[in-house]
């Protein structure tokens, strides 16, 4: 195990990660953040708290998942909350880690399904290269690449017990 | 090319306030059936995967778009066999939901006229790469049957005498939803009345079987002719003095007479006219004297019990129009709840059984 960001260096990256946002935002007034479950929502909700913003979002992709009908049995299905109307919102969607782009491919056709927001971001703690689809994050808070075998392993409360990422050998 | 973009600098540890998130989160078991025949052969915790995907689903219907991918490019077929235009539409919809293609037949009209038996109509509806199956039929078990002569999926809509599985979940999940239970559909301590003609019900034994397996009580409540003791073997009470159990339950369910079931004949021989007469009981008049659910009656519930009904009503038999229409009643949330619950069933069938 590699540690990459202890307790206190998550909260450096995520303060860092809102000021780039601020930095980039048209009208705060306008900004919501949306966070795909589960993870996402926990960036999107220390995000917004940083930020000051209440309207917050969780998503839950199974349903738009591109190989959902590859995955066996019946997907599990968690709950989507978009408590406010993202018309014409600035809205930030938030993952843990970026990899292949797919989740977030889901996640923009979910969101699109709510209405049309003014302006779509995406913010990640964690950036990685092994991107599949043409998406690439607005903002990152941190770029790895950890070697074939490993994985980046994302702690994050109240989630998990602790905030921590780490590199790990896979099983 | 590859580098963190930001320099890390040990820190002192700062306290974190914490979003709050949702402890309980999708099912708790994997749903491993390719049909929906009943609720008696489901598990507690089988119960609960439905559910808690149907609690997934319900937000749908409230989106801009209401629509999710799921089930895209799969085709649902109705076979209707016996009326229905509540649990049709609902299907439908549902289906749609899911952007599943969804074909419709009736029996009028179509080759079941002509002598067709149901097995081959449903071979041959299957044949033209259909995916899942909803049946409704007069003859209790004939979806079963359906079901093992087709590959696809099959559900239930409603089978003679015998199993409703899908408005027996939709009132669960009401009940539930009363009860502020949407998150582990734990029916501990509730108590049901199920009221009226339970013994035509299939409405009744799936409530019956979905209720106490998720920790509810059951009572059943009307004439010895229509809620016999013999019901009791379902895992219920049956009582006859609606007045005195009316102020011990968290919920009232009243069940539709269904005089078609009652005299098959008297019904044909009436022609187009609907047959309000039974030999179950001497008149429908004597019959609401003892057991429909009146605004006076009503008053006798708890604060926060429900009053259900599943459809069609006979309004003026069963129940007063003031109660169906009134606070207590969730007659038209039920009908809501219905669309999650059925968008929950076919999704968990049809993609469940694509591992097969």
């Amino acid at each position: 195990m590699k540690l990459i960001a202890d307790e206190s260096q998550v909260e450096k990256l995520l303060d860092a990660l809102a000021a780039d946002i601020r930095k980039g935002t048209n009208d705060p007034g306008k900004l919501a953040f949306i966070g795909i479950r589960r993870r996402g929502d926990v960036v999107a909700a220390k995000l917004a708290e940083r930020l000051g913003v209440t309207d917050v979002g969780s998503i839950d992709i199974t349903l738009y998942r591109d190989d959902l009908s590859e995955t066996g049995a019946a997907a599990r299905v968690g709950k989507t909350s978009i408590p406010f109307d993202v018309a014409g919102r600035e809205i930030v969607l938030c993952d843990d880690v970026l990899m292949t782009g797919r989740s977030v491919m889901a996640a923009l056709r979910e969101i699109l399904d709510f209405g049309r927001p003014s302006r779509l971001r995406l913010a990640v703690l964690v950036e990685r290269p092994e991107r599949e689809i043409p998406i690439q994050p607005e903002h990152s808070a941190l770029k790895l690449e950890p070697g074939p075998g490993e994985k980046v392993d994302v702690r994050l409360m109240p989630q998990d017990e602790m905030n921590r990422i780490t590199i790990n050998p896979r099983e | 090319m590859f580098r963190t973009s930001y320099t890390l600098a040990p820190m002192t540890t700062m306290s974190v306030a914490s979003p709050t998130a949702e402890s309980v989160d999708g099912p708790s078991v994997q749903w491993k059936h390719r049909c929906l025949l009943g609720l008696q052969e489901l598990s507690a915790e089988e119960l609960r995967t439905l559910l808690k995907t149907a609690a997934g689903f319900a937000e749908v219907s409230g989106r801009s778009v209401k629509k999710v991918p799921a089930l895209r490019g799969k085709v649902v077929a109705n076979l209707f066999f016996e009326d229905s235009t509540r649990t049709r539409l609902s299907f439908t919809l549902a289906a749609q939901r899911l952007s599943a293609d969804v074909i419709d037949l009736t029996s009028s009209g179509s080759s079941v006229s002509k002598g067709e038996s149901t097995v081959d109509t449903a071979r041959n509806v299957e044949a033209m790469g259909v995916d899942a199956l909803v049946v409704r039929h007069k003859s209790s078990g004939a979806p079963g049957l359906v079901a093992a002569g087709v590959k696809c999926s099959v559900i239930n809509a409603g089978d003679g005498k015998h199993e409703h599985p899908t408005q027996g979940l939709l009132d669960i999940y009401t009940l539930a939803e009363a009860n502020g239970r949407l998150e582990t559909f734990d029916l501990t301590g509730l108590r049901v009345a199920i009221v009226g003609d339970v013994v035509s019900s299939r409405v009744a034994r799936s409530n019956i079987a979905g209720l106490t397996k998720l920790g509810a009580k059951v009572v059943c409540i009307g004439p010895g002719t229509l809620a016999p003791k013999s019901m009791e073997t379902l895992g219920c009470t049956v009582d006859d003095d609606l007045e005195a159990v009316l102020p011990t339950v968290d919920a009232v369910n009243m069940l539709r007479i269904q005089f078609e079931r009652h005299s098959e004949g008297a019904a044909k021989a009436g022609g187009g006219e609907a047959v309000r007469a039974s030999p179950a009981f001497p008149s429908t008049r004597e019959y609401s004297r003892g057991y429909a659910l009146t605004a006076e009656r009503a008053r006798l519930l708890k604060p926060g019990a429900i009053i259900m009904h599943p459809g069609p009503m006979n309004r003026g038999i069963e129940i007063a129009d003031e109660v169906a229409d009134g606070p207590k009643s969730v007659i038209l949330r039920q009908v809501t709840n219905g669309l999650a619950v059925r968008m929950a069933a076919l999704y968990l069938c049809v993609s469940g059984s694509e591992a097969r």
